[in-house]
């Protein structure tokens, strides 16, 4: 019996509905998954029209519903929404900075029947912390993830991993022991999103991600039956590429601020997609019917090397969104593969970064933060730099 | 983490745990943080069950009327002890 993650089922449903309220964020993180193009999208959703996604989402046997962003505390309909979402049958999950949460509103969202809060940290220690979310949030995160704790939600805690802290996940695993965290995910910079662009600074060596991964396996023992710790490998050092999202249009349905569905929270950015709008369809029809679920799914728009592999419905051909980064061309294999042409270009752009790192002066850089400012100055420029 | 359920142990689904009966999926399920996991038919006959007020014995037994007396004990026994382990249920 599978104990993690979300079974599969034969069928293709939406099983898992993402729903991004907001690109506000009181937060900047340089290694946010949003899109960098941030800016293009103006409007938000109404209540009105969450509460039809979610009703439709359920339909179709959505069962896990992720409020998240940007910031979804920002979002004044939250605890309507929650209840509505909770009313629905849905588990509800709520994945925050905690900035903008206070002891009656984690009351509120707990008579509205929420299941579960996720915070994020950006570091164990106050300095770095505050520094890489630019915001002064390190010690209210503390508070809030004890009061998480204080009104008997599950707990998770989520810390991207970068070359700024990596060596410092012990003490981050100190902290998560130390706040009572259910689950603790670990998840390392990749190329996606707002870390594309900091990539060079960000980026761990594969010395670091070694040494990383031994202590996240000793808390995985240590810890066994009171916190369960998720380390996820990043795939740029390997020769085979994950399963991205479980398969394009498998599970996932992701819904932007302004109602574009996506497969994936960060499939904006590829060139060629329509981005269907909840506004003018229904998720049925978007789910099963529009060109841009179809786009991916399975395995028939594959080329060379993808198309004759033996392995092709192991990986579905990796992710799109890095084939798109890094070769220019969302149909290409995900250069992860040893088989893709570019394959040997990552590495060499791996590599590139692992001379940088340690250099002090190139690690003193100013980091582009996620901001909107930033974001307007990316939004004209089209075509993404290759390795 | 195996523990020793006595008959008379009275169990309940762990909070951070929910399971509900899926239409769509035409099966219960567990939810947790971000996960689902469907459960089989026998497993959802039992989970089923576990309310905080029915004892092992009484799972049993009510798995057993249900399906024609037969012989579930040992079966029904080694789910919940997987379960346990799993941190879905505990004893009340």
């Amino acid at each position: 019996m599978a104990t993690v993650g979300l079974e599969a089922s034969s069928q293709a449903r939406p099983l898992w509905l993402l729903a991004e309220l907001t690109y506000r964020c009181p937060l900047q993180c340089p290694y946010c998954s949003n899109p960098v193009e941030m800016a293009k999208y103006k409007n938000e959703l109404s209540t009105d029209d969450w509460i039809r996604v979610m009703q439709q989402g359920r339909k179709m046997g959505a069962t896990q519903l992720g409020f998240s962003g940007g910031e979804p505390l920002v979002r004044r309909d939250l605890e309507d929404l929650i209840t509505e979402a909770r009313r629905l049958g849905y588990y509800t999950n709520l994945i925050t900075s905690g900035v903008g949460m206070d002891e009656s509103r984690i009351l509120a969202f707990k008579e509205a029947g929420l299941d579960h809060i996720q915070i994020s940290f950006q570091a164990s220690n106050e300095e770095l912390n505050n520094y890489i979310g630019k915001s002064k949030s390190f010690q209210h995160k503390y508070e809030m993830a004890r009061l998480v704790k204080k009104y008997e939600y599950p707990m998770v805690l989520n810390i991207v991993l970068h070359r700024k802290n990596i060596e410092q996940i012990r003490d981050i695993l100190d902290m998560t022991v130390d706040l009572d965290a259910d689950y603790v995910e670990l998840a390392s910079t990749q190329y996606y999103g707002w870390s594309r662009v900091n990539i060079d600074q960000l980026l761990p060596t594969k010395e670091q991600l070694k040494k990383a991964e031994l202590v996240a396996r000793e808390y995985q023992e240590k810890m066994k039956g009171k916190m369960k710790v998720i380390y996820v490998i990043p795939d740029y050092f390997e020769n085979r590429p994950k399963k991205c999202m479980n398969g394009w249009g498998n599970i996932f349905l992701t819904i932007a601020p302004d109602g574009s569905a996506l497969p994936c929270h960060a499939a904006g950015q590829l060139p060629g997609l329509e981005f269907p709008n909840v506004v003018d369809h229904d998720l049925e029809w978007i789910w099963d019917e529009s060109p841009d679920f179809n786009k991916f799914r399975g395995t028939s728009w594959m080329k060379e090397p993808c198309k004759s592999c033996d392995e092709k419905h192991k990986d579905l051909g990796g992710c799109r969104c890095q084939a798109y980064m890094l070769t220019g061309d969302a149909t290409n294999a995900d250069p992860v593969c040893d088989k893709s042409e570019f394959h040997t270009k990552l590495h060499d752009d791996v590599e590139r970064i692992g001379k940088l790192a340690g250099d002090e002066k190139f690690e003193s850089k100013p980091l582009i933060f996620r901001n909107m400012k930033n974001s307007k100055n990316f939004t004209d420029k089209k075509t993404p730099e290759t390795v | 983490m195996s523990i020793e359920l006595k008959n008379e142990t009275i169990l309940e689904i762990v909070p951070t745990f929910r399971v509900q009966w899926e239409e769509v999926q035409n099966c219960y399920v567990v939810l947790y943080p971000e996960g689902m996991v469907k459960l089989s038919q026998s497993a959802g006959e039992i989970m089923k069950r576990i309310d905080g007020e029915k004892s092992v014995i009484d799972i049993i037994d009510d798995i057993s009327n249900a399906f024609d007396g037969a012989d579930v004990k040992e079966d029904v026994m080694k789910f919940l002890e997987v379960v346990y382990g799993n941190g879905w249920i505990r004893s009340k």
